[in-house]
């Protein structure tokens, strides 16, 4: 037995599962064919990516002069979108680092999808700076590579290019993380395939993994030591994002609890997207034993904790905005010139959905609710949205002089390529749910005899976890022993 | 060839294999290999494995990229092309430090994480095309496998791991 485990804490695993079950459920996903709620949801989504992709090539094409942004907005939709998908990709590490740092066992159950969500938002969240840059084919400038442009290097001084570390760090690590985690998992869907393609490419994606000892020793190692270093990463790429503002010197954005906010913020948003992901996918790919409403509770608690911390960084922006007396400063995203102005509908969507509507969660019956755990992580997931658009052209609307009084609306190409990267997301995301272990099985194993329904009742009755030991029955050998 | 024949015994316990792997090292015979699905705590002491020293290669590393990136941020900021950027010129490295902070954090990382891995990687001899190597497809599923070689002792190893509660034992010969 890997730990103890009080009697009183609810079961993570349900039902009386024993570890070929285990196997059986995570493989029948793969195994089995689409049905045809799947195929919907796969046709919807890659309708809204190809929509995407369209845009974006009308973007390049013509430049990004079809944006909405204007003289004195000079970025809006683009980074908004940047700010969130990264935002959204934090809960992922999180989860899988912090979590397994704090011996936090139900995170077995989610770690995997969380981690696929991570590396799929990250994706979502770098296309939108390499747009932006209006001739992506020169993207690799961000790199400090020896060039010909008179050995002029990048400016390691500036936080955009902080940005270009923090990202690229975080989604590599993260693909790393994720990556060694499955190699388990891709060896049991290995060695249960029947048909040799299959057989296939599974043998190749577990890179030959054979499950020695010593093998498993080292990959208990290299998991707790990417956690450790994942940890201070995951909390300081948004800590970076956060400065591509709060080092600028515009009244809103020089704010300097911009980089524990952000990641509050991050974790919030991160937390909810994961849930509505999971509350689809726990009944579709039938893991209700496994993604149990305790993991929902848990997670909703870490909602209402870092929903909390955002809330208060809400009223102390609101509260400073009001007491420097500054009229420049009334009119930052949380100001009562925000609330009042034409950026009113943006900045009540921000409260409602942000801070009201989380609020619920405080109701046990709430948080332990399927459907309204999925209604308010929806809510979470638009109040972020609204945050990042509300930081940046609330913020940019109002400048030091009037004649920079300039309002954003967004083109149906800034609209398309946002609903292209949520479908390009979701087509990721299907695609995972129907080809990847979606369940870090060789973990839930680990955990089944301290946390499974069915050992934690044997254990109450005072049945120990090891099996006895019937020598009469296995005494037999096979048969080429018995021949000699 | 004598030594070329092992044993191998299947468990489908955690508990009971990790019993057994003690009682077969008290008898005094040499455990070749044990196939797991799961990692099972305990059983590299139980074995008597050496603890893995990736960890410390880890740090090594990390050391490795805040050099590279002091290297680095050093050259291309102060040494080749310095410039003034809003009236903050770049004489020194460490007037200028604090500005490098991250990209010194985020370097460091990157270089003990990917440089560890690789190394867990060729290690553990896992690579894209590698074939597995475990003798039985169980094994990844709910069974575990011990390994040990014979050495003309097969009626005694077997009665020991029948012993110890193995379902299913085997002799096969290891080419």
């Amino acid at each position: 037995m890997s730990h103890y485990e009080a009697p009183i804490r609810e079961p993570l695993v349900l039902g009386d599962k024993s570890y070929h079950d285990i196997t059986e459920d995570i493989a029948k996903p793969i195994e089995g064919a689409a049905n045809k709620n799947w195929y919907i949801a796969f046709y919807i989504s890659l309708a809204a990516m190809l929509w995407g992709f369209g845009c974006i090539f009308y973007t390049v094409g013509t430049g990004i002069g079809v944006w909405g942004l204007n003289k004195n907005i000079g970025w809006a939709w683009d980074i908004t979108n940047f700010v969130w998908w990264v935002g959204i990709g934090h809960a992922g590490t999180l989860i899988s680092a912090v979590l397994l740092l704090f011996r936090q066992k139900w995170r077995m159950a989610i770690n995997r999808s969380a981690e696929a969500m991570t590396i799929f938002a990250v994706f979502q969240a770098g296309l939108f700076p390499i747009i932006h840059m209006g001739r992506p084919w020169n993207a690799y400038w961000v790199l400090p590579l020896p060039n010909q442009f008179g050995s002029l290097w990048v400016n390691f001084n500036s936080p955009l290019l902080w940005d270009v570390f923090a990202i690229s760090t975080y989604l590599s690590v993260s693909l790393v993380f994720w990556w060694t985690g499955l190699l388990p998992d891709f060896a049991m869907i290995r060695d249960r395939a029947v048909k040799p393609f299959q057989k296939k490419i599974y043998a190749l994606l577990s890179f030959g993994w054979s499950g020695r000892a010593k093998d498993w020793q080292r990959f208990e190692e290299v998991s707790l030591v990417l956690a450790g270093l994942a940890t201070p990463l995951v909390l300081s790429v948004h800590t970076i994002v956060s400065m591509d503002f709060a080092t600028s010197i515009n009244p809103g954005w020089h704010s300097t609890i911009f980089p524990p906010y952000f990641v509050a913020g991050a974790i919030f948003s991160g937390f909810a997207m994961v849930q509505t992901l999971l509350g689809i996918m726990r009944k579709v790919t039938n893991l209700e034993d496994y993604i149990t409403r305790m993991h929902i509770e848990y997670m909703n608690i870490v909602i209402i904790l870092t929903g909390g911390i955002v809330a208060v960084a809400y009223a102390t922006e609101f509260f400073i905005a009001w007491y420097t007396g500054s009229p420049y400063e009334n009119y930052t995203y949380l100001s009562v010139g925000a609330a009042t102005g034409p950026y009113a509908w943006a900045f009540w969507s921000l409260i409602i959905f942000n801070i009201i509507t989380p609020q619920l969660l405080w109701i046990k019956k709430f948080r332990r609710s399927f459907i309204i755990t999925f209604i308010i992580s929806i809510a979470i997931n638009i109040g972020m949205w609204f945050e990042r658009f509300d930081i940046i052209a609330i913020v940019l609307s109002k400048g030091h002089l009037p004649s920079t009084w300039w309002r954003f609306e967004p083109t149906f190409v800034d609209v398309g390529i946002f609903i292209g990267t949520i479908g390009f997301f979701f087509v990721l995301f299907l695609l995972y749910a129907r080809t990847f272990p979606v369940i870090a099985q060789a973990e839930v194993k680990t955990i089944l005899k301290s946390s499974g329904e069915f050992y934690k009742k044997r254990r109450e009755q005072g049945i120990p976890t090891k099996p006895a030991i019937n020598v009469a029955s296995n005494a037999g050998t096979t048969d080429k022993l018995d021949k000699e | 060839m004598e030594s070329s024949k092992v044993i191998h015994a299947f468990y489908t316990d955690d508990e009971v294999l990790l019993d057994a792997v003690k009682d077969v090292k008290a008898a005094h015979h040499h455990i070749e290999e044990v196939f797991c699905p799961f990692p099972v705590h305990g059983l590299d002491k139980a074995m008597g494995l050496a603890p893995t020293r990736l960890a410390i290669t880890a740090f090594l590393y990390g050391i490795t990229g805040l050099s590279f990136a002091i290297w680095m941020t050093n050259y291309m900021m102060i040494q080749d092309w310095p410039q003034d950027i809003g009236g903050k010129p770049n004489f020194s490295w460490f007037a200028n430090m604090p500005a490098f902070v991250p990209i010194m954090f985020e370097l460091t990382v990157f270089f003990a994480a990917h440089l560890m891995v690789i190394t867990f990687y060729m290690r553990s001899r896992l690579w894209p095309f590698k074939d597995a190597e475990n003798p039985d497809s169980r094994t990844t599923d709910d069974h575990f496998l011990m390994e040990i070689p014979v050495h003309n002792n097969e009626a005694e190893l077997t009665a020991l791991l029948a012993k110890t509660g193995a379902v299913e034992i085997n002799v096969v010969d290891k080419h």
